[in-house]
């Protein structure tokens, strides 16, 4: 179910000020966030924030189509490498 | 002949079936079009005369995203979730589900014919 309208979208507000803050100084430094459930603002655009995933922090350069998404979107938590190499010999043992 | 929206040529079936045939356009969206249009749904595509055809292409015309210009923008859609690298982008480009669906059985839809997987026997040790 999507979240209430009355509400707005919700973005972590340490994370909107410090964006805001640098903005207004044409600042662009790389934020670490652990914020993934972080809507992404107009505001975001041309930024680099770098999005905890569990392990580390992804960054991630925000264009103009993600504005709407979440931050975590852009940093997967899982990752999958493949499945195991099938074991050839216990076939051979049945 | 009835061609409505480009190719769609359904016939001798009620017109609120017909209306189905056209990419776009489902049941719902066809009984309203016709209720708009006032034209009887039970009627037959082939029994319409030109001006109620007419009224319909223009009805559906105005109103209505339907086949190649749907199709695109679907398409669109599915490129820029692709693009920026979000994870239902991914899904789309692995060609798995993107809802959150499971896995581990079941998604054919999204996966297509099952691919048998040799010697999945249960692990040793």
């Amino acid at each position: 179910m999507g979240r209430s309208l009355k509400k707005g979208p919700y973005v972590d507000p340490k994370l909107l000020r410090k964006i805001e803050e640098m903005n207004r100084r044409g600042e662009r430094k790389v934020i670490k966030t652990w914020s993934r459930a972080s809507t992404i603002f107009p505001q975001f655009v041309g930024h680099t924030i770098a999005v905890h995933d569990g392990r580390r922090h992804v960054p991630i350069y925000i264009t103009e189509n993600m504005v709407g998404h979440k931050l975590g979107e852009f940093a997967p938590t899982r990752f999958f490498r493949g499945h195991v190499k099938s074991e050839k010999s216990s076939r051979a043992r049945r | 002949m009835a061609r409505i929206a480009g190719v769609d040529i359904p016939r001798d079936k009620r017109v609120e079936i017909s209306l189905t045939y056209i990419y776009g356009i489902g049941r719902s969206s066809s009984q309203r079009i016709l209720w708009a249009t006032g034209i009887d749904p039970n009627r037959r595509v082939k029994d319409l005369t030109g001006e109620e055809l007419a009224r319909l292409r223009d009805h559906i015309e105005q109103h209505y995203r339907v086949e190649g210009d749907l199709r695109r923008e679907v398409n669109m859609n599915i490129k820029r979730l692709v693009e920026i690298g979000c994870y239902r982008g991914l899904r789309h480009r692995r060609g798995l589900p993107v809802r959150g669906q499971r896995t581990r059985t079941n998604a054919r839809t999204r996966k297509g014919p099952k691919k048998t997987v040799a010697g999945k026997k249960r692990a040793r040790k």
